[in-house]
């Protein structure tokens, strides 16, 4: 089911002009505290009335201001998840889960109570209230909630950002877990970029408002607007690939990428299973020539795409390696001495790869060229 | 308390009657004022706030003219309540019931208000989200959220009730078995000479029934803010 937004909305000096679409799965509002992520989500689920909007759910017109239409929230049918859990606070949490569902007609509910209980893991929490959870099981309760009463689209704003590290752990496998049992669209608000590149299929980039940047993942969070946000110190690329075979004695794993073999320390998931690794820009070298004596295992031939100078001495260096998209941040001299520039072919060493999401379920090694960019 | 008379057994009971009339009467308007204070954008807000707010500071004599006024056989509200519904109020018991009423009004809005003020107008946003409309949000988060403070407002007003003098005694006089409460018994026996005697036992008797009642709600919140927190 597809999800078209497009909302203008002014309050105080803050304005919001945002347009994006999703043809599925998970996407995500990502961008700095203040970008607008939350007062986008509040304007598809209902909760503001912005002053224009165009929202459109499986070619169901939610509003349109233009010609008048503007669906109060309860009749949207869309689940969201807030920060805070707002679970009530007077009722149990069988009986929380239970809110939505009741007023979902019989016909057009297709998540059993059983199903959620199971999949969220609530069901020792039933009986108790909500004051007596601890952040982590709230959230899931509110997860379970949203998802009761069936809605057509689940929005989730910021739903980890008030957990702890061990806490996110807890959750995330569950969020992984609906996106693949219910195939409605997710919308999830997060300035997190580890959970936006576990998470999400599409990106959707705000700032100060306005979409800078939105497409696939791998190729939103390596662009230079997700730079730009993160920091040097966050800056990375994300690279879809799939498990090619397990190394038993040296405990490693090599993954097959678009970009050639990668070596990661042994995973779990077998050969096959898709996966996405993180590469930080901080973590890549870069070589003229395939380097000898390192012990870096992973080295990966790419062609210079870009150079763009940060603040100094930084210079951030693109690289395209057979449609996957790396990101080097290497000093300025660096690139002076080894003749950096567009279109040369090198070799990126890379010093350590994150593995963030165990299956990705989807095609990996989206081209670039489908990255679309704001104004 | 054996001792006391039947006419004092009369008072007693007729001013339970009227306190509970008053307040249970008054409970859905105070909830809706209080609402509509608390949450509501509307012009003339704070001209509501104010007249609801009046009887308590206006003298209560000046309150139960006005009501004589407005309420008696000739006021235009008596006039047509009692040409319409047959309903008289002036010198009878329920209009003892109204004076309470009124009287007691802005101590219960008041506690509505602020437990309505307490209610994080989020959840009423996510219950909308979950599919219910204004009216079951308010029925299933708002009226249940609200509940202290509608079991505090009630006691408040049904022991201002009991205690309700000056307005009562001005709209609807002091007439034994029909308008004779407590306090305007109590009136009655000092005006009369070795009364003390009684006026003190009946002024124990009151003493005794308001205590219980601040009890009671207490003992309530306790229960309903326990489930609330828990």
């Amino acid at each position: 089911m597809s999800l078209e937004v497009a909302v203008r909305h002014r309050a105080g000096a803050f304005r919001l002009d945002a347009a994006f679409a999703s043809g599925g799965g998970i996407t995500a509002l990502f961008g700095r505290s203040g970008a607008g992520k939350s007062t986008l989500l509040a304007a598809v689920a209902g909760l503001i009335r912005p002053d224009h909007a165009h929202i459109v759910l499986g070619g169901r017109v939610l509003a349109d201001t233009d010609r008048g239409i503007a669906l109060p929230r309860h009749r949207r049918r869309i689940g969201t998840v807030f920060q805070d859990g707002r679970l009530f606070p007077h009722l149990s949490v069988r009986q929380n889960l239970r809110f939505g569902r009741w007023f979902t007609p019989p016909a057009e509910r297709y998540v059993a109570e059983a199903d959620i209980v199971d999949l969220l893991g609530l069901a020792p929490l039933l009986h108790r209230a909500p004051s007596g959870l601890s952040g982590g099981e709230k959230q899931r309760v509110a997860i379970g909630r949203a998802l009761l009463a069936s809605p057509r689209a689940l929005l989730m704003d910021e739903p980890l950002a008030a957990l702890d590290a061990a806490r996110k752990a807890e959750i995330l496998p569950f969020i992984e877990a609906l996106r693949d049992a219910y195939r409605i669209p997710i919308l999830y608000v997060s300035h997190a970029p580890a959970e936006v590149a576990r998470l999400a299929d599409t990106v959707v980039v705000l700032e100060a408002g306005r979409v800078v940047a939105s497409g696939p993942a791998a190729a939103v969070m390596a662009g230079p607007e997700v730079a730009a946000i993160l920091g040097p110190a966050e800056a990375g690329a994300l690279v879809d690939g799939r498990v090619a075979r397990h190394d038993e004695t040296d405990a490693l794993t090599e993954i097959a990428t678009p970009a050639g073999l990668v070596t990661v320390p042994r995973l779990a998931a077998p050969p096959g299973a898709e996966v996405r690794l993180r590469i930080h820009a901080r973590d890549v070298m870069l070589a003229l020539g395939p380097p000898e004596h390192a012990s870096a295992l992973n080295v990966l031939p790419a062609r210079v795409a870009a150079t763009t100078p940060l603040e100094p001495p930084t210079v951030e260096v693109r690289l395209e390696a057979d449609g996957a998209t790396l990101v080097a941040h290497v000093t300025g001299r660096s690139v002076r001495e080894l003749g950096i520039r567009p279109g040369l072919v090198l070799y990126a060493v890379l010093k350590s790869v994150a593995v963030d999401r165990g299956e990705v379920g989807r095609a990996p090694g989206t081209p670039a060229a489908a990255i679309q960019r704001g104004p | 308390m054996a001792g006391l008379t039947p006419e004092e057994w009369t008072a007693i009971a007729l001013s339970l009657r009227v306190s509970l009339v008053a307040t249970l009467a008054s409970l859905p308007f105070g909830v809706l004022v209080a609402v509509l204070l608390a949450r509501g954008k509307f012009p003339g807000r704070t001209l509501l706030d104010v007249a609801v707010h009046m009887p308590l500071v206006l003298p209560p004599v000046v309150t139960g003219y006005a009501l004589l006024l407005l309420f008696g056989r000739r006021g235009p509200l008596g006039g047509f309540l009692e040409h319409a519904f047959g309903i008289v109020l002036a010198f009878r018991w329920t209009g003892a019931a109204l004076a309470a009423a009124v009287m007691g009004f802005p101590l219960m809005v008041r506690a509505m208000r602020l437990a309505v003020e307490a209610i994080d107008a989020r959840l009423e946003g996510a219950a909308g989200t979950l599919g219910a409309n204004r009216a079951w949000t308010f029925v299933l988060v708002t009226l249940p959220l609200m509940l202290p403070g509608i079991l505090a407002g009630a006691t408040l007003a049904f022991a201002k009730a009991l205690g309700e003098f000056g307005a009562t005694i001005t709209f609807v006089s002091s007439i034994p078995e029909e308008t004779r409460t407590v306090p305007s018994a109590i009136y009655a026996l000092l005006q009369v000479p070795g009364g003390e005697a009684r006026a003190i036992r009946l002024a124990l008797v009151s003493v005794a029934i308001s205590a219980a009642a601040l009890l009671a709600s207490e003992l309530l919140a306790r229960r309903s803010g326990r489930r609330a927190a828990a």
